[in-house]
């Protein structure tokens, strides 16, 4: 409905103002608000409040469509957005399936897309998609790091049985082995279950120095309660998608302690004023919690306001190439995104250049705890 | 694999199978009666532990307001079904039968929010919020169609399910809750430690079988239930109103269900769809019996138990495909062991 108004909107600009005068800038968001993805969903979309209207002195228009978690609702949305409302960018989505399908239009439409979760294609596939989060494996890399300090040489892992599950386990791995740690055992369960007694019996019969959860949100609860229940008494790592405030509510008490790596913004207040981030990340969350309660800080909103700082960054030298709404800016907005210039996120310091369409470091990771009911900076 | 660990899988086994049979035997209670599979019964479990959830963070759980508008629909729909003037006259009959329920739950969930210590008081407000909704959601969504084949009343079923859903997630939000415990309470037995709350749910669970056998065996609501179940016209004939067998087989199937998801709240995370798979594990559970038959449904519940206990342990990656692919099995085995008949189809 509202997508039809706004197309025949633009129709009626493009009628009576021949497009001469009607610059805007539309950006194209595809978020999942309902379905398997709402906890994310919502918090990726709340972050759109915090945006400005207008960049570089030219508005900004963003059109955001409801995909319901589903990947192919999502694709359709994308589609929607490039043919009928032209929009400069896309921005999206809330899973890895979701986002992938709306990676596949934008490299087909040539529309750059602001990946908002990690998509399951080879670098070299990324022509026109740039990546916000961090990658998993350069968090688990911050988890084995802490490990070694530890001196743990075994771990157990519990892990959602879905995709979250294997990427978690997939980027352990390929930091563990060359830091000489084994992992014992691999155990799954689902965000759905009772119970996990039946793995957390294994993991202690396997008897590891430490535990890794694959979980995200709330999820990640279950197995930690459960481990502590039975007097697990080594450190659990989680991941960053477990990283919010409803896993320590659901959590209590044998929450504390957990481990997790996340995004800077997250701590943002106890970082260092040398960190690069620390000024960005702290504007974020005061505002971001001004609107939406006090502790409503996360990791996600983070990732929808990085992308839209990407696109600040990359817009004006677009907008001396080409007007907005047609190709030749799509592609001068895609050339500026990888130009190689610096930009200070919430999460960390994004370079991305034409082979890198990730472009974060080890800016972009800390290690944060649960100390008395809230995250903090793990203390090294 | 010790006798420590068989011992301790097998305690986690029958604690989960108490909570699959009391929803296998209300899906078998709806089925019965009102040849309705009763898909929203997910809904009923995470509506009932996010409520109890809500309660304790000191809110008023939006579940209350879904009661109150449902309350208003029924009366709006009642009246409607009534020529205008019969209506009106009927309407203050009909708005104190389904409006004080309603609002009464709103006032003592007002007052639980107020109260966040009071544990009895917190249990008593769910299950006064999430029954009287089976009731209405029998009158909105089924009663209409009340006649119609199996196939027709299983698609409103799923379509009741996914509104339910919707509603959930808009009241609760995405992320998961837990309740706090009712007892922290542990002893030793041997190697096991035995928990209050699991002992708690295996004697609620028995206590809830055995109350609903009393129903069925010695009242005369019950017996018009099992009437229904064993011949719907003969029952009709003998003056069983089926609207009223539908609307009593919802009111105790939700209440089995908001007991479930009580018993589940403070051992689990429940998320706003979480009820659904399981319920989908009583009806495993539940298929064990075809449908028809109570303790079969008590029997395979606990299997599916011991499997999912069982299977976690081994194949923990293939859990739920191991707990659902033993529904084939069970399936081959009813059709060649049960001959086909006519009643299966519905009338």
């Amino acid at each position: 409905m509202r997508a039809r108004l706004i197309s025949a909107l633009g129709l009626a600009a493009l009628l009576y103002g021949g497009g001469a005068s009607a610059q805007q800038i539309t950006i194209g968001v595809t978020m999942g608000t309902t379905g398997p993805g709402a906890s994310l969903g919502i918090n990726y979309k709340n972050a759109f409040q915090l945006m400005p209207n207008a960049v570089g002195g030219v508005p900004v228009k963003y059109i955001i469509l409801e995909d319901g978690s589903d990947p192919t609702a999502a694709a359709k949305n994308a589609r929607q957005l490039v043919v009928e409302d032209h929009v400069d960018a896309l921005m999206g989505a809330v899973s890895v399936p979701s986002t992938t399908q709306v990676a596949l239009i934008a490299n087909e439409t040539k529309t750059p897309l602001i990946a908002l979760s990690p998509v399951a294609l080879p670098p070299q596939d990324l022509g026109w998609v740039f990546i916000v989060p961090q990658p998993v494996p350069l968090m688990m890399g911050a988890v084995v790091d802490d490990m070694k300090t530890r001196s743990i040489k075994t771990v157990g892992y519990i892990g959602f049985s879905d995709s979250w599950g294997d990427l978690v386990l997939k980027a352990l791995k390929q930091n563990a082995d060359p830091a000489g740690i084994t992992i014992v055992d691999e155990e799954r369960y689902a965000r759905a279950d009772t119970g996990v007694t039946g793995q957390i019996v294994k993991i202690l019969v396997a008897n590891p120095d430490a535990v890794v959860v694959g979980g995200s949100g709330t999820g990640g609860a279950l197995p930690q309660i459960a481990l502590r229940e039975r007097g697990f008494k080594g450190p659990i790592y989680h991941n960053h998608g477990t990283v919010n405030r409803e896993f320590i509510k659901v959590g209590g008490a044998p929450a504390e302690g957990a481990i997790a790596p996340t995004g800077p913004l997250i701590v943002a207040e106890e970082l260092p004023d040398s960190h690069p981030v620390k000024a960005v990340a702290v504007d974020f969350d005061r505002r971001y919690e001004a609107l939406f309660g006090a502790g409503s800080r996360n990791a996600f909103a983070g990732y929808s306001y990085d992308g839209f700082l990407l696109l600040q960054a990359a817009i004006p030298s677009a907008l001396a190439k080409g007007k907005p709404g047609t190709p030749e800016f799509r592609a001068a907005l895609r050339d500026a995104l990888e130009s190689g210039r610096s930009v200070i996120g919430t999460h960390g310091v994004y370079t991305q250049t034409a082979t890198d369409h990730l472009g974060l470091d080890g800016r972009a990771v800390v290690l944060a705890v649960v100390d008395h009911g809230n995250w903090r900076l793990l203390k090294k | 694999m010790n006798l420590d660990i068989a011992l301790w899988l097998s305690q986690d086994a029958i604690t989960n199978g108490a909570v699959y049979a009391l929803l296998a035997i209300a899906l078998v209670l709806v089925y019965t009666v009102t040849r309705i599979i009763f898909v929203p019964q997910g809904e009923f479990i995470s509506f009932a532990a996010l409520s109890l959830a809500s309660l304790q963070a000191g809110e008023v759980p939006g579940t209350v307001y879904l009661l109150i508008v449902g309350g208003v629909l029924v009366v709006v729909t009642d009246s409607l079904s009534l020529p205008r003037v019969v209506a009106l006259q009927r309407l203050p009959g009909c708005l104190i039968r389904h409006m004080t329920l309603p609002l009464a739950a709103g006032g003592i969930a007002w007052c639980s929010a107020a109260r966040p210590g009071n544990l009895w008081l917190q249990i008593v407000t769910t299950l006064v919020i999430v029954t009287p909704l089976g009731p209405i959601v029998y009158r909105l969504a089924f009663q209409p169609v009340a006649n119609a084949s199996v196939l027709v009343l299983l698609i409103v079923a799923v379509a009741v399910h996914y509104v339910l859903t919707g509603m959930g997630l808009v009241f609760f939000g995405g992320e998961g809750l837990r309740s706090q415990p009712y007892s922290s309470l542990s002893f030793k037995l041997g190697v096991l430690n035995v928990t209050a709350q699991s002992l708690l749910i295996v004697f609620a669970s028995i206590t809830l079988m055995a109350a609903l056998w009393f129903v069925f065996e010695r009242t005369l609501y019950g017996k018009a239930l099992h009437a229904t179940a064993i011949n719907r016209v003969g029952a009709q004939l003998i003056g069983v109103s089926p609207s009223l067998s539908g609307r009593l087989s919802f009111t105790l199937a939700a209440f089995i269900a908001a007991v479930s998801g009580l018993l589940i709240a403070p051992i689990t995370t429940v998320y706003y769809d979480t009820g659904f798979l399981i319920s989908l594990k009583g009806f495993v559970g539940a298929t064990v019996g075809g449908m028809v038959s109570y303790p079969m449904a008590a029997v395979g519940s606990l299997m599916v138990g011991f499997l999912e206990a069982g299977s976690s342990f081994w194949w923990s990656a293939f859990k739920d495909s191991i707990v659902f692919t033993l529904i084939v099995p069970v399936l081959l085995w009813r059709s060649f062991a049960a001959p086909h008949s006519k009643r299966d189809e519905g009338q």
